[in-house]
């Protein structure tokens, strides 16, 4: 038996750390990188006698996500506290939503590869976050900051086939978050959290195989090798007869495997109930109705526009819509020269290396989308050569100068006046007589060397068009 | 001016134009404490600014700032409620030593009004009793008869009235903790409708069950105090938008045409008969005067008892999970024998502050909340609640208010019923019902017992009309003046 005789079946949790001024239920920052302890007060703390106050903005960024991701909004939702000790979890208890949680029955649609896909959205509830401990030989120490963030996880069904798929879906999932504002998606920061349930089955078994959750992967490329190992592990339990146990693993990236953290025989019982504390969340449907048409354009139907009424192939079209910010910088470069498909190679070659050379996020772009679009209009006008043009937004990046100044200052228009032109090639025919010679015997590649010395001495001014037609002609003795 | 007897308004009006300081009515309350609580047992922590707060007040009357309803009027406070740099115990070794850095709203609000706050008085633990027995501070005595309970836990607040130690007090009430105890020392106490009184700040027991109300020696003060207490607050999703009416200056001078329900359910032979007679010469008295008396009845309130020992231990077990020893409160000595893992941790906090009937409650709870057991107990206990409810608004289709007795029997024995948890749980059935369906309730003092124990009864309006109780309660108080009479020795 091998590898192929199985089939993999997993899902996704994504826990998004909603990006809120405050915490999900109280008045605290809810921001990162804060001194430990500096963002808490007596409810973060729960302290007693303290009470959590819902923070509607919470609801509103939970809400903008479920119909972004294609979900049901209930109108009646209910939090519930579940319930387990552990030092960084202040109340003893977690609020959350148990039955009753805001979104359900959504899908998610990606690609991996040229395949769509479309994975269900089980659900999407809202919780806070806990605390976070750091363990220090025989003492522990607990930051609060954390505690009370608002945090909205999102169960997928289990769907998906293949570690690539998972991670594609993941990576979907954050373009989504990062797209609709509710999110930074730093898995790094732990802003977007994955866990993944991965079982094996023989194929064409109907039945499902005991199930493992893999927790702590914090970047994509780990989701997909974690999932990869773990695959392979179980494949190699039920080759040898071992027992696969329902578990939570941890994921090592240093070893590339998982390991135990804690078997079902642990396992909580939550004893959720009802917070009574909190009164049912009730939503109106023109309140959803707001929210529905307040949603930005989505990076998968941005990305289908792209390919259908700008005319980018699909892979540009996927590349530009990865981040918002860039698909927004596209759209206002495409509009202002006319040419989308000028525009997507621009920003997908030297823009893109400036900002990655320099780290510069595309919102502090030296060179404006309007500039670019001004140079485009430079190329296409015939005002400047393609070549030029590289020159012009190297100097447009570091002057942050409009192209049409950086061109007249420098003198960069273009040469189309043909007798200057044919005065260059005349000048070159004659000091190499060699090579018109192996021309005209036939070896046409010496061609290049007689169009890099022309624009030489046009210093790279001569309409690239117009040196080819005339050295053609001239050369042939025409 | 004798203080003993003044009602609040007078002494606010007193205090306010200058005919007594707030200093004065302050220091005469605490030397009262000093002579006599040794005895009582009612204060387990003094306000060591309440003297600076009161010549505060007198400084800004002096400026002619306007002070509010309540200026310079002492009030004792349940040691539930947090107060902010004031140790606050919920009578509980695990809180035993905390300091709040913040006050309840309710401390706030009363503030706000002029109160001054006097210190903290006793209840059973984290409210958890029907006998005020299980403090870490020592039971409470009745001022009446120190052999007898004060019963339940706001007992301190109850005691400290009844003494005449100070002229309001606040208590909670998740099962009768306001009028259970106010019945038993003669006072009047109210328990206003859920969601009409901040909860922020105030230890939780049962979440869906406790408001915090006032205690005093009459209708107009019980008025006053809840008028300053009640409100929407921010900080607690519970509380109501709903406006807060001037009770006090609207109450009605005679009762003609005002229905009066008596659940049949409530008049069994099983009462006690002085609290049998105490309740027919108050409905008498209240015919008397233009009302009519009406039969009601609810069945399910013999589902009462059940449902609420469910939903309270099951709320508690969960509002208690808090009190681990990791951020505050008690802590076992690690240092001296130290844990072998976080479950030993957590078990030597919690197993060594918390008090047997606290633990017996976590126990109860948990297993209720269980899973396999969450259907047939908490979820099951929270369905006939809603019926519960739905029949009490049924009955208020007939009548205006209920009328009922507070307890069983009067005040028993300190030690009598500590033995035999089931049967003190059932003292509640009259007064948990009004919690279950978050309807207001009031006790008010009319009689005594053969053996001079004061006998109070119970008045339920629906949600939010505490006015008609307000009513009712004045006018049982202009026929039995029950509330003027003072114990003996003090």
């Amino acid at each position: 038996m091998a590898f192929n005789d199985y089939e993999a079946v997993i899902g996704l949790e994504i826990h998004v750390q909603l990006q809120t001024n405050s915490k999900i239920f109280s008045a605290d920052s809810a921001a990162f990188g804060a001194a430990d302890n500096e963002n808490i007060s007596p409810v973060s703390v729960g302290m007693p006698g303290t009470l959590p106050v819902l923070n509607e903005r919470a609801v509103e960024f939970s809400v903008r996500t479920g119909l972004a991701l294609n979900c049901a909004i209930r109108k009646h939702s209910v939090f519930a506290r579940k319930q387990y000790f552990y030092p960084d979890l202040p109340k003893g208890y977690q609020i959350s939503q148990f039955d009753q949680p805001i979104c359900e029955n959504g899908y998610l649609e990606f690609y991996v590869g040229n395949e769509k896909r479309k994975v269900s959205i089980t659900r999407a509830h809202m919780e806070e976050d806990a605390g976070k401990s750091t363990h220090h030989g025989d003492y522990s120490l607990i930051n609060l900051n954390r505690a009370g963030v608002p945090l909205l996880e999102i169960v997928s069904g289990p769907e998906m086939t293949s570690p690539q798929e998972a991670a594609e879906y993941a990576r979907e999932m954050r373009k989504v978050v990062r797209y609709l504002g509710v999110c930074d998606g730093n898995l790094e920061e732990g802003s977007l959290r994955c866990d993944c349930n991965v079982s094996v089955k023989r194929k064409g078994e109907t039945k499902l195989g005991t199930k493992v959750e893999i927790k702590n992967i914090n970047s994509f490329r780990f989701i997909e090798k974690a999932i990869e190992y773990e695959i392979q592990r179980q494949i190699d339990c039920k080759e040898t007869g071992e027992a696969i146990v329902q578990e939570t693993r941890l994921y090592d990236p240093d070893k590339n495997r998982t390991f135990s953290m804690r078997s079902k025989e642990d396992a909580h019982d939550y004893r959720y109930f009802p917070d009574p504390d909190l009164l049912p969340l009730v939503l109106e449907q023109s309140y959803i109705d707001q929210m529905r048409s307040a949603l930005p354009e989505l990076p998968s139907v941005r990305a289908d526009r792209f390919v259908k009424s700008l005319g980018l192939p699909e892979y540009d079209a996927q590349t530009l819509t990865q981040e918002k910010e860039i698909a927004d910088y596209f759209e206002v470069a495409a509009q202002a020269s006319g040419n989308p498909k000028a525009s997507a190679n621009w920003i997908m070659t030297d823009l893109m290396r400036e900002l990655n050379d320099s780290k510069t996020e595309i919102g502090n772009s030296p060179v404006s989308a309007q500039s670019l679009a001004e140079m485009i209009q430079l190329i296409d006008k015939g005002t400047i050569s393609g070549k030029i043009a590289k020159t012009v937004f190297a100097e447009m990046w570091t002057t942050q100068k409009d192209p049409a100044s950086i061109v007249k200052e420098k003198g960069l228009t273009q040469i189309t006046d043909t007798s200057a032109i044919e005065k260059m090639i005349d000048a070159i025919m004659t000091a190499n007589p060699a090579q018109v010679a192996e021309y005209r015997s036939g070896k046409e590649k010496v061609f290049g060397y007689f169009v890099g010395q022309t624009m030489k001495a046009s210093k790279g001014q001569a309409s690239p068009e117009v040196v080819n037609e005339l050295l053609k002609k001239k050369l042939k003795g025409e | 001016m004798e203080l003993n007897t003044s009602s609040i308004t007078s002494i606010a009006e007193a205090v306010k134009t200058k005919k007594i300081s707030a200093v004065e009515v302050t220091s005469h309350f605490l030397a009262r404490i000093d002579q006599h609580d040794k005895k009582i047992n009612s204060f387990v922590s003094l306000n060591a600014r309440a003297l600076e707060e009161a010549a505060s007040i007198d400084k800004r009357i002096a400026a002619g700032e306007s002070v509010g309803a309540l200026a310079g009027v002492p009030v004792a406070v349940k040691d539930l409620l947090c107060t902010e740099g004031l140790r606050t115990t919920a009578c509980s070794k695990i809180l035993e030593n905390f300091v709040p850095p913040y006050s309840a709203t309710v401390v706030e609000k009363l503030r706000a009004a002029g109160a001054v706050v006097l210190g903290k008085t006793s209840l059973d633990e984290f409210a958890m009793g029907s006998s005020n027995e299980t403090s870490i501070f020592g039971s409470v005595k009745n001022t009446w008869n120190l052999y007898y309970v004060p019963v339940v836990s706001s007992g301190g607040s109850a005691e400290a009235l009844a003494a005449r130690l100070a002229p309001a007090a606040i208590g909670t009430d998740t099962g009768g903790s306001i009028r259970q105890p106010a019945s038993f020392c003669g006072v009047y106490g109210i328990k206003p409708t859920y969601g009409r009184v901040s909860r922020y700040g105030i230890i939780a027991f049962a979440s869906s069950l406790d408001q915090a109300g006032p205690m005093a020696h009459s209708t107009e003060d019980c008025a006053v105090l809840l008028e300053a207490m009640s409100g929407k607050d921010r900080l607690d999703a519970t509380s109501a938008s709903i406006e807060v009416p001037s009770w006090s200056k609207s109450l009605r001078k005679d009762l003609k045409g005002l229905r009066i329900g008596l659940p049949k359910e409530y008049f069994s032979e099983a009462l006690d008969p002085d609290v049998a007679r105490v309740t027919q010469e108050a409905i008498a008295a209240l015919k008397a005067v233009g009302a009519e008396p009406v039969e009601i009845s609810l069945p399910l309130v013999k589902y009462a008892v059940s449902i609420y020992y469910l939903i309270a231990t099951s709320e508690a077990s969960s509002n208690l999970a808090r009190y681990d020893g990791v951020r505050f409160g008690y802590r076992s000595n690690f240092d001296e024998n130290p844990a072998a893992d976080l479950g030993e941790f957590y078990a030597r906090n919690r197993g060594e502050a918390f008090g047997a009937e606290v633990k017996r409650r976590i126990m109860l709870g948990t297993y209720a909340l269980s899973s396999g057991y969450y259907d047939a107990y908490y979820q099951k206990a929270g369905q006939v609640r809603r019926l519960l409810r739905d029949e009490f608004l049924q009955a208020f289709e007939k009548c205006d208010v209920i009328l009922s007795p507070v307890t069983t029997s009067p005040a028993f024995k300190l030690g009598e019923r500590i033995s035999n948890p089931l049967e003190m749980y059932l003292n509640d059935i009259f007064t948990t019902s009004t919690n279950l369906a978050g309807l207001p309730g009031m006790s008010v003092p009319v009689g005594f017992s053969k053996l001079g124990l004061p006998i109070g009864v119970q008045l339920m309006a629906k949600h939010f009309d505490e006015q008609r109780i307000f009513d009712v309660s004045k006018a049982l108080e202009t026929a039995f003046k029950a509330g003027e009479k003072v114990p003996n020795g003090i």
